[in-house]
């Protein structure tokens, strides 16, 4: 307070003015005492009543009332200056009574009003409307305090609101609501007498204007009270203001009928073409409020509300287009989200007006959400203010995969923002309010926060305990599952089944369990004997498509794995090599446009490899039989079997297969170089016919070498919390080494070398390297074949040429050295 | 049944929040905030700076930002702002703005400008008084304000002095008091 005051004085003071006047100087002076540290308010207090006493200055008088005001919460010694401000309300200079009363009530407690009590009475009827004013707007901030007191001037104040004064009317009116407003019966006689009478002051119809829309709310007053007319007559008064005031009205009354919206929505739709910017935004505002309960009434302003898009005002552009959106047409609401997401990467406050507003149906909402989830993955610094939104969001949201997944993503990013326990409040409504669903995806994301802050963990242990009350099974499950890990207290067990899920896929596993039951045995089930799921691409930003081309979701499918699991556990060589590991792109092995097209397709198990070769023969006089790759490796790879395609006729792609064995004495020998040659029998045939002769010759032709690398041993997982993960590895066999990398220029090339060289996932977006940045940590993820995680750490700086230290942990020895050798 | 935006506030004569000028690269010239929305200079500084990035720019004089209704005027090289909560009249907020602006321009000539309003800081600091007391808007016609601030000195009563030698008299017993 003290601060604020000198540095008043100080501006007023000084100025960059060379002219100084006189009055100045003096407050100069003064300001010069009060810069004394330690300040000493009593003094400061001492000096300004001698000011007052001094000088009949105006400004300075002026100021020290407003000094004073300001000082108000420090000052002790006030009765000083009590009696001098007392004086001077009373005194014949109309221009500081007013000011003085109003300083005068700042410092006044509740003993001295009942002092001045006969002044202030007397101010509030006084016919100087400034006084009145003043005693009217002091008396009202004085009710908080001493409203007994106070309550004692209800007649003067009633007196005061037949004053002609616009503001004296107002103020009056204010003061005998402040009064009142727990008596309804008073509330009402007084709004009868006043709406009868005709105010002048539009500021006091906006208060009448309010006060009735309140009655008529706590009354639950029929829109056929006088009440109600008189707001509707208000639609009619002569000052924008008023009229504002009265449509807002009545649009925020409940069950309100389209025929009683219907004037007031026209009112606002002039207002829409109106110069002045406010009048425009208050009425699209107003508009947008209507058009989410009516939107039928809102269809006549369409044509307005068009023009309304490209204003130069951001808030009232958008705000036009969401309320388009819910009354517009399916055509123009592809043309109005594309002009949203124009500027939707910018400010958040459009958001909020955007996520509070559309409360429109599923597909709306869902490119909001998903718009605010790229803007986060996007921008790290609008996390914070995304996930806000997001939580306001789930708070009104009916549609449960959107709440389900908004769950998934505050359990994953919440726990690691500055304040993570301000998320738990909106999730755990989520446990009490919603569906099943939406209460198990919240019991998962409070599990996230468990885990991952010690501080918050008790009170989410004490939140799944209500959990585990619930009805319904699925909840009830997922709480005690969650329960007993947390209070394992363990961060590997954490990891594991708390953050980073199931990284198989679910078919195999369903098939792997199923296996498990026809054949008993006494080990345990075994995970890693389930085939991994691909990653799936959802580090891929989603695009902000139009709403109109989204369907359904589409259902999950089977990936591509577990089709070739299904191929090749229909031919019989192949039935004992156990699950499919993984399988690989398809590589090309000869040029385009030759007779003979053969891609490659590497697929993985336990301690084989199985080459499966699609071949398409585009020579429509010539049928190939017999048709086998052979293969030659260069390492200690050993070629078992071949199982041939039988026939290849014109343009019908056949697949066949070479059976290869990993080298199992040394099993660093990871990588291998396989020589390619396509052999088979040839018979000339009729290219119109198909016919072939009887006989033919074998023949054979030179495919391009096929690698066999690291990348193949291993597949992708995606950790979300690499951390974690990394905890629970840990670093029994931890290897560490540094590698230059002088043909490499920068290090996104350096990134994207390692990434497909190892084919491992990359993690926490550490695939994406931020500009200017002379170094980067990547994260890397995977399964080596036999089921052995993997994880690296490499850190790359950048300085003439790369430089790269890699970390690799593995809960397999042999894996990390496979790892660092092929890297090296 | 939770309450939800459309709940009629308590009607209430409190309906500014903020009152602040700030200079053409959104430093503080005048700021008085009426209620505890921003409680700490720093949060208060944090506030004009953004709402400051929004408006410079365009000449839109209204928006909303941090769930607050902006009123705002610019101009040459000042940036006037009303502040209110968003369910607040528009049209009430604009008229203290304009009513803030009409002031200022007869007070300082029309002269409306960093430099002439730093040299008559009292005058605003009076006219503000004039214009809103605690949050309750006090008065909206320019020429009442003008009028109460009447710093364009009309009469001097209590002395037959002319005013250079009562001004002169007071400097000197100020002087005389602080040295006591």
């Amino acid at each position: 307070m003290i601060k604020k005051f000198d540095k008043k004085d100080e501006e007023s003071g000084s100025g960059s003015n060379p002219f100084q006047h006189l009055e100045k100087s003096a407050v100069l002076q003064e300001a010069r005492i009060f810069n004394e540290t330690p300040i000493n308010p009593r003094r400061c207090l001492h000096i300004l009543t001698k000011i007052i006493y001094l000088l009949n200055q105006q400004t300075l008088r002026r100021m020290c009332y407003l000094t004073i005001k300001e000082m108000a919460n420090i000052s002790e010694d006030v009765i000083i200056v009590t009696s001098s401000l007392t004086k001077d309300m009373t005194g014949k200079e109309d221009v500081y009574r007013g000011p003085a009363i109003r300083a005068l009530c700042r410092i006044t407690d509740t003993t001295m009003l009942q002092a001045i009590e006969r002044y202030m009475k007397q101010a509030i009827v006084d016919k100087v409307p400034s006084v009145s004013s003043s005693a009217l707007v002091s008396s009202l901030h004085m009710v908080r305090m001493s409203y007994d007191v106070v309550k004692r001037w209800v007649n003067e104040a009633q007196e005061a609101a037949s004053s002609d004064n616009i503001m004296v009317q107002y103020h009056a009116l204010g003061l005998l609501y402040h009064l009142r407003k727990n008596d309804r019966l008073a509330v009402s006689k007084m709004l009868n007498k006043f709406t009868k009478s005709g105010l002048k002051s539009p500021f006091a119809y906006c208060m009448l204007i309010r006060i009735a829309s309140k009655l008529l709310e706590e009354t639950e007053g029929g829109h056929d009270s006088p009440l109600f007319d008189f707001i509707e007559s208000c639609l009619r008064n002569k000052h924008e203001m008023v009229v504002y005031e009265a449509a807002s009205a009545i649009v925020h009354m409940p069950n309100c009928t389209a025929r009683e919206l219907a004037p007031a929505v026209s009112v606002l739709q002039l207002f829409c073409s109106s110069p002045k910017a406010a009048l425009r935004y208050a009425a699209v505002r107003t508009l947008n409020k209507v058009a989410m309960k009516h939107p039928s009434a809102v269809t006549a302003c369409n044509l307005d509300l068009e023009n309304l898009i490209t204003d130069s005002n951001r808030s009232i552009a958008t705000l036009a287009i969401t309320t388009l959106l819910k009354t517009g047409s399916e055509s123009s609401v592809d043309r109005l989200m594309k002009q949203i997401s124009s500027f939707v990467s910018e400010i958040s406050d459009e958001f909020k007006l955007i996520s509070q507003l559309v409360m429109g149906g599923f597909e709306y909402k869902r490119a909001i959400v998903d718009c605010i989830i790229s803007i986060i993955e996007e921008n790290p610094d609008s996390k914070e203010t995304g996930l806000a939104h997001l939580c306001e969001f789930i708070e009104d949201c009916e549609h449960t995969v959107l709440a389900t997944k908004i769950l998934h993503l505050l359990g994953k990013e919440g726990p690691r923002t500055p304040s993570p326990s301000k998320y738990i409040r909106f999730i755990f409504n989520r446990v009490v309010l919603e569906s099943e669903a939406v209460r198990a995806a919240a019991v998962s994301a409070l599990a996230k926060f468990g885990a991952q802050n010690d501080d918050l963990l008790p009170s989410v242990l004490v939140l799944m305990q209500r959990c585990m009350m619930d009805s319904d099974d699925e909840v009830r499950d997922r709480a005690t599952f969650y329960m007993n890990v947390l209070q394992q207290k363990q961060k590997a067990l954490n990891a594991a089944y708390v953050f980073n899920g199931l990284s198989v896929s679910v078919p195999g596993l369903e098939k792997s369990l199923h296996q498990y039951t026809l054949e008993p045995t006494e080990k345990p089930f075994d995970m890693k004997s389930v085939p991994l799921a691909n990653t799936p691409i959802t580090e891929q930003k989603t695009e902000f498509a139009p709403v109109a081309t989204s369907k359904l979701p589409e259902k999950p499918g089977p990936t591509r794995q577990d089709i070739y699991q299904e191929q090749l556990a229909g031919i019989p060589e192949f039935q004992g090599l156990g699950p499919l590991f993984k399988s690989s792109e398809a590589v090309q092995l000869t040029e385009a446009e030759t007779e003979y097209v053969v891609r490659c397709v590497k697929h993985t198990f336990a301690r084989h490899m199985v080459f499966q070769f699609d071949c398409t023969n585009t020579l429509n006089d010539q049928l190939l039989q017999k048709v086998m790759v052979q293969m030659e490796p260069s390492e200690a790879y050993d070629v078992l079997h071949y199982v041939p395609a039988a026939n290849l006729p014109y343009s019908q792609p056949g697949s066949c297969y070479s059976l290869v064995s990993l080298p199992e004495d040394d099993p660093t020998a990871v990588s291998c170089t396989f020589s390619c040659t396509l052999k088979y029998l040839v018979k000339d045939c009729d290219p119109n016919t198909g016919e072939p002769d009887d006989d033919g010759y074998d023949d054979e032709y030179v495919l391009e070498d096929l690698e066999v690398t690291v990348a193949d041993h291993i597949q992708k997982v995606l950790k979300p919390n690499f951390a974690a993960a990394w905890d629970e590895v840990g670093d029994d066999f931890e290897k560490e080494e540094t590698f230059a990398l002088a043909s490499v220029r920068t290090l996104e090339e350096a990134v994207g070398n390692i990434i497909s060289f190892l084919g491992m996932q990359p993690c926490e977006r550490s695939d994406k390297v931020p500009e200017n940045k002379n170094s980067h940590i990547l994260f890397l993820a995977g399964v080596f074949r036999g089921g052995h995680d993997v994880l690296v750490r490499s850190r790359l700086a950048l300085a003439d040429g790369v430089t790269m230290q890699v970390t690799v942990r593995s809960s397999d020895k042999t894996v990390v050295d496979i790892i660092l050798a092929s890297v090296g | 049944m939770k309450m939800d935006t459309l709940m009629l506030q308590e009607p209430s004569l409190y309906t500014v929040k903020a009152v602040l000028i700030l200079d053409n690269d959104g430093e503080r010239l005048y700021a008085k905030y009426y209620d505890d929305t921003y409680p700490s200079v720093k949060e208060q500084k944090a506030f004009e700076k953004n709402i400051f990035s929004k408006t410079h720019r365009t000449d839109s004089e209204i928006a909303l930002l941090e769930g607050l209704t902006v009123v705002y005027k610019s101009n040459i090289d000042l940036f006037f702002y009303v502040i209110g909560s968003s369910h607040e009249n528009e049209l009430m907020l604009m008229a203290v703005l304009n009513c803030l602006f009409d002031s200022l321009s007869q007070m300082l000539r029309k002269n409306v400008e960093r430099r002439a309003l730093l040299e008559n800081m009292e005058g605003l600091f009076l006219a503000v008084d004039e214009i809103v007391d605690g949050g309750v808007i006090l008065e909206s016609d320019p020429q009442q304000v003008v009028h109460r601030v009447a710093l364009r000195g009309e009469d001097v009563p209590y002395s037959e002095q002319t005013v250079t030698q009562v001004l002169q008299s007071a400097k000197e017993q100020i002087k005389w008091s602080l040295l006591r």
